[in-house]
């Protein structure tokens, strides 16, 4: 079978004429939805400038002025805020008391600080995704229409889900902080309960699309719910579900950064202090490191997703 | 049921060695998986020192905040060693100036009585003596020996101190009795003065009142109308801050859109000679590649604590590092959709003669931009949650406002007012997303499906 467009009997003109019709209708329509984006595009900046401290305009010819504080008047002393080593330029001064920071674990061998802090934030990160797909696994199930014990249930669930999901993370982070002081454990909460959001979404929207098959075979000797999950959907799902943890743990280094400069700990409270007062060694020793891990992190998560499930691992959203 | 025989089962093992005799990575890999993930949490407690965190936590703290966000306090106290006893009230209460509420009754003999909840909760005192009844009882507290004596047992509920007698009445509120004062803590439900603060000449009025004063009352203020006033009043509610929350709201709805649409626009040319098989050079697709990378790995954080210094704090900041952030994000996610494109188009197009431009806009745009646009609306939809949170350290929006309503721990009623706000935002942005998307997935299926049925 092929598409074909019904075209009027009598003649071609008056084909030619609809299709010039349906272009120029189209083409209108086009230029329509541009306009109308260019000009939400427009007042957007323009408002945005108009609400800022500093004007777009007006700072443009200074940004380079602000980078000039972030470079070091000694390259050297970059890696020797990422080491922990004492600086030449020592003073006692904040900017350049590198070897403060040194965390001994045993004798003269030391972690230094902001190996110590990435660690928080990794660790931050994926304990609360390990807490993300514990729950979002089970819920997942409860909540795919096709699998699902009973559809009220799949309701309650599907709807606290999207609460968790849609719920700003910075109001728990808030809450929590306290309530068991600020700190990592605050971080953790907040990220984690977002991820069984945002992961339970992801799990039950893969779980509509399983095969039923296994899962009717299963049904016909008698297998109750926890059985036929376990044995008939968990395999058929359980790679795409590794495939979005392990994309989880990406977004979730980056929320365990951010959530940490807004007082959750970790590296990201360092690297907002260490710009905010100008320090540039430490704040390129900072960015370098953040950058290499949150690099590497990506790299292998996605080395490991293409041997888990193939291509399809990066197809977002479509 | 048959039982099988040990042949039976040996010549099923024979038949499907695959099943049965299994490489032992993969008959131990769960197993070793499971452990390691055992230990990694053990370490991980160890790390964070949870057991400690927890000891020291203040869980009686949840329920307190809970409550705080959907109610209000009101708390007079009573100074028993003036010469006639009167209700003082905080200096900001939500009363206003001149509170008169009726729960305070001013008996005929000069003693007080403070209903808390009704009469089943209410306290009744003059400079020596006061009567606390709660849960079915009337506990008498004798004030003249210089410290509050309970006569008769002490229920559970009631806490008796040195020099003060505390009786909690749950939700309601509580009442705190020394010798020279008494001290009242009232709960309401709901928020107070949502509309009207009491500085406003409408506080305290009826909907009807403030109707009737809108359409055809004098002039409150004059020079101008009834209306403009009412709403300048609840604007500028010093309490809400109604017009500052949602011109901040705003901001942080402009941010997610501004960043994500100018991303857009810059990775959309970029993805072209960044795809394999469309790049003009390899070398070019490769540094591309590793560029946008590079914008995604340096962290939308670390983008907005710059432009937060570059520029001042505020939404052009933000805009920016959502804008740095996407070019990498939809840069990657555009470069692959274009990998995944089918070439028979463009080999169409070619072999009519059309040059470069032409054979992208006609033999490549017309598969692709569905996915586009389908892929944009995905990041701008989450962009918009992100954007409440870059806000919090100075990137302008509503994360900052939220953020100094939590540190004080005092007003959760705020912060609740404006989570729901964010709620809403971004309800109705997944649905406009959701929909949107769901209209060009109908257009990709239908492509898909002509595709697959012209071979």
């Amino acid at each position: 079978m092929t598409l074909s467009v019904t075209a009027p009997s009598d003649g071609i003109h008056q084909t030619a004429d609809t299709w010039r019709r349906q272009t120029s209708l189209r083409r209108f329509y086009t230029v329509l939805g541009v306009s109308l984006l260019l000009a939400a595009m427009l007042s957007s900046m323009w408002f945005a400038d108009e609400a800022n401290a500093g004007h777009f305009f007006d700072r443009l010819p200074h940004i380079l002025d602000f980078l000039s504080w972030l470079v070091p008047k000694d390259w050297n002393d970059v890696w020797r805020a990422l080491f922990d080593i004492a600086s030449p330029r020592d003073t006692g001064t904040q900017e350049f008391n590198f070897p403060l920071g040194r965390v001994y674990v045993w004798g003269g061998f030391y972690v230094p600080e902001y190996f110590e802090l990435m660690l928080t934030t990794v660790n931050v990160a994926l304990v609360s995704t390990f807490i993300g797909f514990i729950f979002a696994v089970p819920f997942s199930f409860i909540a795919a229409r096709n699998l699902t014990p009973h559809p009220a249930l799949r309701l309650v669930v599907k709807r606290f889900m999207e609460l968790l999901r849609a719920f700003p993370e910075i109001v728990i982070a808030g809450l929590f902080a306290a309530i068991v002081s600020t700190g990592p454990i605050a971080a953790i909460i907040a990220i984690g309960l977002h991820s069984i959001g945002a992961l339970g979404k992801l799990f039950y929207e893969i779980n509509e699309n399983i095969d039923m098959r296994a899962e009717e075979g299963l049904t016909a000797v008698g297998a109750n719910w926890f059985e036929r999950v376990r044995f008939a959907d968990l395999p058929q799902v359980l790679p795409n579900f590794v495939s979005y943890t392990l994309l989880r743990v990406e977004i979730n280094v980056r929320a365990s950064t951010i959530i940490g400069a807004v007082g959750g700990g970790g590296i990201g409270e360092e690297l907002k202090l260490s710009i905010s007062r100008g320090f540039g060694a430490k704040t390129l020793a900072l960015v370098l490191l953040l950058f290499t891990t949150i690099f590497i992190i990506d790299q292998f998560s996605a080395w490991l997703r293409r041997k888990l499930v193939g291509e399809q691992a990066f197809m977002m959203g479509a | 049921m048959a039982t099988m025989t040990a042949e039976e089962m040996l010549s099923i093992e024979a038949r499907h060695p695959q099943v049965f005799r299994r490489p032992a990575y993969k008959r131990f890999g769960p197993l070793l998986l499971f452990v390691g993930t055992l230990l990694y949490l053990v370490y991980a407690l160890w790390f964070f020192s949870l057991p400690q965190v927890l000891r020291e936590s203040h869980w009686e703290r949840l329920p307190l905040f809970l409550t705080q966000w959907i109610s209000y306090d009101l708390q007079p106290e009573f100074r028993l060693d003036q010469p006639e006893i009167m209700p003082k009230y905080p200096r900001f209460s939500a009363l206003g100036d001149n509170p008169n509420p009726d729960w305070v009754i001013k008996n005929a003999d000069g003693s007080f009585t403070v209903r808390i909840d009704g009469q089943a909760k209410s306290v009744t005192f003059d400079k020596t003596y006061a009567t606390i009844v709660a849960n079915g009882q009337t506990v008498p507290v004798a004030l003249t020996s210089g410290k509050p004596v309970v006569s008769g047992p002490v229920p559970d509920w009631m806490t008796v101190h040195d020099d003060e007698v505390v009786a909690k009445m749950g939700f309601v509120g509580e009442v705190r009795v020394t010798v020279d004062r008494v001290k009242v803590r009232k709960r309401f439900l709901g928020w107070a003065n949502f509309v009207f603060d009491t500085r406003s000449p409408f506080f305290g009025k009826s909907v009807g009142q403030v109707i009737s004063l809108i359409i055809s009352g004098p002039e409150l203020k004059p020079g101008t109308s009834n209306l403009a006033l009412a709403g300048d009043n609840i604007w500028n509610n010093a309490q809400w801050q109604h017009g500052d929350v949602w011109t901040k709201l705003l901001q942080t709805i402009v941010m997610a859109f501004l960043g994500t649409l100018l991303g857009g626009i810059v990775a959309f040319p970029l993805a072209f000679f960044a795809a394999r098989n469309i790049t003009p050079s390899g070398v070019l697709s490769q540094v591309l590649k590793r560029f946008f990378d590079f914008m995604r790995s340096v962290d939308m954080l670390i983008w907005a604590l710059f432009f937060t210094r570059a520029f001042g704090p505020g939404p052009l900041a933000g805009s920016a590092a959502i804008f740095f952030t996407e070019i990498g994000t939809l840069g990657k996610v555009y470069s692959e959709g274009l990998e995944n494109i089918d070439d028979k188009p463009r080999e169409g197009v070619l072999s009519t003669g059309a040059n470069g431009l032409l054979v992208q806009r006609y033999g490549v745009m017309p598969e692709v931009i569905p996915i586009f646009i389908s892929q944009t609306l995905y990041q701008w939809e989450s962009n918009t949650r992100g954007a409440t949170i870059i806000g919090a350290v100075g990137a302008g929006g509503i994360g900052l406002k939220l953020w100094e309503a939590m540190r004080t721990n005092s007003n959760w009623a705020n912060v609740f007012y404006m989570v729901l706000l964010i709620l809403l935002v971004v309800f109705i942005f997944d649905n406009i997303s959701n929909f949107l998307r769901r209209r060009l997935s109908r257009t990709i299926h239908d492509y898909n499906r002509i595709q697959a049925q012209q071979g």
